[in-house]
C-alpha cells in the first residue's frame, strides 16, 4: 500500500515537543494550529521511521545536493 | 485555417514563418480564448495584452525585414508565477509574496523561450510556494480542471495544466519538485517533460526544495515539448546546479522510433495502491510499444518517504523567516506542513540524503538493464474539486498527500520523465511517466512521439 505506516513518536509528547520546538524556532504558534501540525509531524515522524529501516553502511555519504 | 488560438506551437510557428498567419493575429486570438474561456478554469493570475502584443509586432517586423525567424516565432506562452515576469512580484502562488518588488527582468527561461520568437501572454496560478497537488489556492480560486470543471487540475502547476488542457495557450512552463509537472499533466491530459535534475537553468525563478526543484515545459503536443525544451537549454552561471553539459537537443532523434530500446513497466509499488484504470493506462502503453518486460524499482516506498522529509525540512528552511513573521497569511494547508517541517529532528532528514545516495546508485544500475521504465502518473484521475479523502485499494487516505505516491520517487533522484495522456475512456484522462536514464530525455521524448503518432496517447483540448 502507497501510504506510510503511521507510527507515533515514541515518546507521547508530541504536544510538548511542539511547544519546545516552535519556541526554540522562535515560530509563534496558534494554538488552533497545534492539532495539524502534530499531525504533520506524525506523518513525517512515520517517514523517519520507514527511511531509518534500511540499513546504511556508515560510509554511505549524503546527497544533499547531487550530479545525476 | 484552424483557431490560432488552440493550434500547436510548431504549427504556430511554421505559419507565422510562412507568412500564412501574423504573430499579432495569433496573440489576438489567443488573448481573446483566455478573455473568454478562463473565467471558468481560473488558469491565469495575470493576463498581459500590452507586452504580448508589442512582442508580436516585433516578430511580424522581423520577419517584414526577412530576418530568419526563430523555432517558436508568434508562439503565445504562459509561465506558472514562480517564474519571474519583468514587472510583477513574484507571487508563487502566495499572499506574502505580493509585498516583493517586481522583478527586474524575466526568468531565464521565458528569455530564452522569447529569443527563440516565443510571446509571453501572462502567469500561472498554482498551489501555495508549489506545496501542493490539487490545483487548489486560497488566495486566487482553483484552478478548475478544463475537462470537468468540478474537478481538481492538479498541481501545484495547476494553472499550466489547466491553461494547456482549455486550449488558452499551446505552451506553459511549470516545476516539479515531486510531481507538480506530472500530476497536472494527467489530470488536465497534457504533455509535460519533467528533465533531469539540473537540465533547465531555474534562474529567475520562486524555489522550494533546491535540491528536488526542476522547471519544465507543457504542451498538448510532444514536438511541441522537443521543440520549446530544445530552446531552453543551454548552461547557466545564474543557477548553481545548471548543467555544464553542451545542449543536447531532442528534436533531431524525435521520429526516430523505438528501435530496439529497452522498455519495461515499473511493477511492486508502482502496480498497486491505485485505481485500476491507473494500472490500465500503462498497461495500455506498455501492449502498444511490446514491453513485456517487469523491473522492481527497489526501495520505492522508502525514496517517497526520503523525499517527503527532504521536501519538508528544505521547505520549511526556506520559509522559517516568513513563519516568524506572517504565519498567519500563509495557505493554513501548507503553514502547518512547514512548521512541522521546521520541527523534524536533523538526524532523520540527513539519513533520507544518506538513502538517497543509495537510492541513485542502485537506479543507475537499473538503467543497465533498460533504456526506458513505464509508471502512471497518479494513482487515480482528478479527484472532485475540495474532496478531502479518496480510497484507493479499498483504504481510505488523505488526497493531499497521496496524489504524489507515483511521482515522488521518480524526482527524487532527478530521473527525466515525459508525462503523457492516456483517455481509456470519455472520462477524465489519466497519465502515465516515461522514465529514462539521466540526461537521456532524447529517449522518452522519442517513445512519447512513438506513441502520439500511433494515436495511443493524445492532448485534445477540453470544448469550453
Amino acid at each position: 500500500m502507497a501510504e506510510m505506516p503511521k507510527t507515533e513518536p515514541a515518546s507521547g509528547g508530541l504536544d510538548a515537543y511542539i511547544d519546545a520546538a516552535s519556541a526554540l524556532l522562535g515560530i509563534p504558534l496558534d494554538p488552533a494550529w497545534v492539532a495539524a501540525v502534530g499531525a504533520n509531524l506524525t506523518v513525517l515522524h512515520s517517514a523517519a521511521g520507514l527511511v531509518a529501516g534500511f540499513p546504511l553502511p556508515d560510509e554511505a555519504e549524503p546527497a544533499p545536493v547531487f550530479a545525476a | 485555417m484552424t483557431d490560432p488560438s488552440t493550434m500547436h506551437a510548431a504549427d504556430i510557428a511554421g505559419s507565422v514563418r510562412d507568412g500564412v498567419i501574423s504573430a499579432r493575429a495569433v496573440t489576438e486570438a489567443v488573448l481573446a480564448r483566455i478573455a473568454r474561456v478562463d473565467v471558468s478554469v481560473n488558469a491565469f493570475t495575470d493576463v498581459l495584452p500590452e507586452r504580448a502584443l508589442t512582442r508580436a509586432d516585433a516578430v511580424d517586423a522581423a520577419r517584414a525585414r526577412g530576418e530568419a525567424l526563430g523555432p517558436l516565432a508568434g508562439v503565445p506562452f504562459a509561465v506558472k508565477n514562480l517564474i519571474d515576469i519583468a514587472g510583477l512580484p513574484t507571487r508563487a502562488g502566495s499572499k506574502i509574496n505580493r509585498d516583493l518588488a517586481p522583478a527586474e527582468r524575466d526568468g531565464a527561461l521565458v528569455r530564452r523561450l522569447e529569443a527563440a520568437g516565443a510571446i509571453l501572454v501572462g502567469g500561472l496560478n498554482m498551489g501555495e510556494y508549489a506545496y501542493d497537488f490539487t490545483g487548489e489556492n486560497v488566495h486566487d480560486g482553483a484552478t478548475r480542471n478544463p475537462h470537468d470543471l468540478g474537478h481538481m487540475s492538479g498541481g501545484s502547476s495547476g494553472g499550466s495544466g489547466g491553461a494547456i488542457g482549455a486550449g488558452l495557450v499551446p505552451l506553459a512552463l511549470g516545476s516539479d519538485t515531486n510531481g507538480s509537472i506530472r500530476v497536472p499533466s494527467a489530470f488536465c491530459g497534457c504533455f509535460g517533460l519533467k528533465p533531469t535534475y539540473g537540465r533547465l537553468t531555474r534562474a529567475g525563478s520562486f524555489p522550494f526544495v533546491g535540491s528536488l526543484d526542476h522547471l519544465g515545459p507543457m504542451a498538448r503536443s510532444v514536438t511541441d515539448l522537443a521543440l520549446s525544451y530544445d530552446a531552453m537549454q543551454g548552461p547557466d552561471p545564474d543557477d548553481p546546479v545548471a548543467t555544464t553539459r553542451a545542449p543536447d537537443p531532442a528534436m533531431p532523434s524525435l521520429d526516430a522510433g523505438i528501435g530496439d530500446l529497452r522498455i519495461a513497466v515499473a511493477g511492486g509499488y508502482f502496480a498497486r495502491g491505485g485505481d485500476d484504470e491507473a494500472f490500465m493506462a500503462v498497461e495500455t502503453l506498455a501492449a502498444s510499444l511490446g514491453a513485456k518486460r517487469r523491473v522492481e524499482i527497489p526501495e520505492a516506498a522508502r525514496a517517497r518517504a526520503a523525499a517527503y522529509l527532504i521536501t519538508a525540512a528544505e521547505g520549511a528552511a526556506l520559509h522559517l523567516d516568513r513563519l516568524r513573521t506572517r504565519a498567519a497569511d500563509f495557505d493554513p494547508a501548507v503553514r502547518d506542513r512547514l512548521i512541522a517541517g521546521a520541527m523534524i529532528p536533523a538526524p532523520f532528514v540527513e539519513r533520507a540524503q544518506r538513502f538517497r545516495r543509495w537510492y541513485r546508485a542502485a537506479m543507475l544500475d537499473l538503467f543497465r538493464e533498460v533504456d526506458i521504465i513505464l509508471a502512471p502518473s497518479t494513482p487515480c484521475r482528478a479527484p472532485r474539486s475540495g474532496q478531502v479523502t479518496f480510497e484507493l485499494d479499498g483504504v481510505t487516505l488523505p488526497v493531499r498527500a497521496n496524489i504524489g505516491v507515483f511521482t515522488q520517487p521518480i524526482s527524487f533522484i532527478g530521473l527525466p520523465v515525459v508525462a503523457v495522456p492516456v483517455r481509456l475512456d470519455d472520462g477524465l484522462p489519466l497519465g502515465v511517466q516515461v522514465i529514462a536514464a539521466p540526461w537521456r530525455e532524447d529517449l522518452a521524448l522519442r517513445v512519447a512521439r512513438h506513441l502520439e503518432r500511433d494515436g495511443v496517447v493524445c492532448a485534445p483540448h477540453a470544448i469550453l
